[in-house]
């Protein structure tokens, strides 16, 4: 089986869509380790892709105008036990482009692994991007996972984002995203991880309401389990009239786990608003009575509710 | 042999006689019954629906609950629904990342999900991709609880205050779920404020001060309830069970 076909593999079973990366109406990249296996574009979409000592490096271009009407598959991982991945990206989304990523980041027989992803977004006025990352770190918890994200969102821009490691151990995390909102821009950062044994996670996100009528929130939800720990940071800045900003943080805690919130509000104009919710603990009693007066047991009505919150 | 009985039951929140809210009630249902119970705030409606479900920090001081004759005083939550008893909250929780389809198939996977939602007044093609989250009202939750107590067949169904958080025009809804209990032959404990709700019951009982007051035709139950009696009397002169 060549490299790309058991990329392609684990791909499939983290919840890729495989088809997706022959689908010539597609556009995608797979790498594995420094190496690019694969990559295909579309009209409109530019990709200048390298290959450098350490990783990947590429700078990604929807032109002006171009609306995708495929999501774009981007397909990192290292099939090796140990090594090092770095990921250097540039994105940009041109004046009222739009363009959906789904990525996956597959690690599955990691026992020593970094990936470290730096990258840089720039989403002009009236663009749209849609970022969905999907991670498989394996049954080891020998993964230490570094992404750093700057985006810019221009005027009436839009930036979602949607990170989701809820399969198999997590290792380390350590997510730090700023997200810059220009006038009427939209911005959503949601994260969802399931962490186990000695998973250590840590999670900062900072939404800046740097325009008129900016709108932001940060959606965490997390759980975690045996000797777990989490931290997430949530900061939101409202700094022009009428932006508004919310924190949303649950974290659900199990046996010997630990979990801490830092929600951070911090408002420098008079018309801004911005507020913070978070709720860590165990399962909540009330759901927990409600499912078992449905007959489930009270570990099934756990799993029903993790399941729930991270989904 | 009656589907339920509560036994003298005494419930105190602070032990030795203090905070008492159950002052020796006793009840009993029998096999697909309606059974109304009417009160003002405070009378112990609720702690007796915890009581029977088994909720935690509910276990009775004095006194036992029989489901078909056997003890259940013992059970957790799960083992008493297992055995078939169920219970709607006055207000329930919400669940995120959980579809109605999903909640209202929890145990039953092949139930009529449409059929259900019809029944408590929600369009299925709206609502069967919602989730079961903040994003529906009090009102929309609650029907959604309504239809996943007829999901489950059970021998017993307490609805605690169903009525509560719905208009006033959507009691069909809730006479609709009643009388699809009663065709299944489930048992209704139906506790409620609303006299009128609790005319569709077979029998009724006033509930004042930790002790059932009167109890029977619900027509009667339900004159003596809006008298208002028992809130000067505090359950001591109109005590004619």
């Amino acid at each position: 089986m060549s490299e790309l076909e058991e990329l392609t593999a684990c791909f499939e079973n983290a919840g890729g869509n495989a088809g997706a990366l022959s689908d010539a109406a597609s556009a995608h990249l797979a790498a594995s380790g420094h190496r690019i296996l694969s990559s295909r574009t579309v009209e409109g979409l530019d990709v200048d892709a390298r290959e450098t000592s350490e990783g990947i490096s590429a700078v990604v271009t929807v032109r002006r105008g171009v609306k995708l009407p495929n999501p774009v598959h981007l397909c990192f991982g290292m099939l090796h036990a140990e090594g090092l991945q770095r990921i250097e990206m540039q994105v940009a989304l041109e004046e009222g482009a739009a363009a959906h990523f789904i990525a996956h980041c597959i690690f599955p027989k990691a026992e020593k692994v970094r990936h470290i992803m730096d990258a840089s977004v720039r989403i002009a006025d009236n663009a749209e991007m849609r970022y969905e990352e999907t991670h498989y770190h394996g049954p080891y918890g020998g993964v230490e996972v570094v992404p750093k994200l700057a985006v810019t969102v221009g005027r009436n821009g839009r930036y979602f984002t949607d990170f989701t490691l809820t399969t198999g151990r997590v290792g380390t995390l350590a997510i730090d995203y700023t997200v810059e909102a220009g006038e009427d821009a939209v911005t959503e950062l949601t994260a969802r991880v399931f962490g186990h044994g000695k998973d250590d996670i840590r999670i900062r996100e900072r939404v800046l309401l740097a325009g008129k009528n900016a709108r932001g929130l940060i959606k965490t939800r997390i759980a975690i389990e045996d000797d777990a720990t989490a931290e997430v940071t949530g900061i939101t800045e409202g700094n022009a009239a009428g932006a508004r900003g919310h924190v949303d943080c649950m974290e659900i805690v199990k046996d010997r786990a630990v979990a801490r919130a830092v929600p951070i509000v911090e408002v420098h104009d008079p018309g801004a608003k911005v507020t913070h919710e978070a709720a860590i603990g165990s399962v909540d009693k009330r759901q927990m009575e409600t499912l078992m007066a449905h007959g489930l047991s009270p570990e099934e009505a756990v799993d029903v509710i993790v399941k729930g919150a991270l989904r | 042999m009656a589907l339920l009985s509560v036994n003298d039951l005494v419930f105190e929140t602070n032990g030795k006689g203090r905070g008492r809210i159950l002052d020796g009630l006793s009840l009993t249902m029998e096999h697909a019954e309606v059974h109304a119970l009417l009160g003002t705030n405070g009378t112990g409606k609720s702690t007796l629906a915890y009581l029977i479900m088994g909720c935690e920090g509910y276990r009775p001081a004095v006194g036992e609950i029989l489901l078909e004759g056997a003890s259940i005083g013992h059970l957790r939550i799960h083992e008493r629904a297992r055995l078939g008893i169920t219970m709607t909250w006055q207000e329930p929780v919400r669940f995120e990342g959980i579809s109605v389809a999903d909640y209202l198939s929890l145990r039953n996977p092949g139930v009529d999900i449409d059929a259900l939602l019809d029944l408590v007044g929600l369009n299925p093609a709206i609502y069967r991709s919602r989730m079961v989250d903040r994003s529906l009202s009090g009102g929309e939750r609650k029907r959604i609880e309504l239809a996943s107590i007829l999901s489950l067949h059970s021998k017993l169904a307490i609805l605690d205050e169903p009525d509560s958080g719905i208009d006033l025009l959507s009691t069909k809804d809730i006479v609709n779920v009643i009388e699809a209990c009663r065709k299944n032959g489930s048992a209704v404990l139906l506790i409620t404020h609303r006299e009128e709700i609790a005319l569709i019951a077979d029998r009724a009982s006033q509930l004042c001060n930790g002790r059932i007051v009167c109890s029977g035709n619900p027509i009667r139950v339900a004159e003596h309830y809006k008298s208002r009696h028992c809130m000067t009397c505090n359950g001591v002169e109109c005590h004619y069970v």
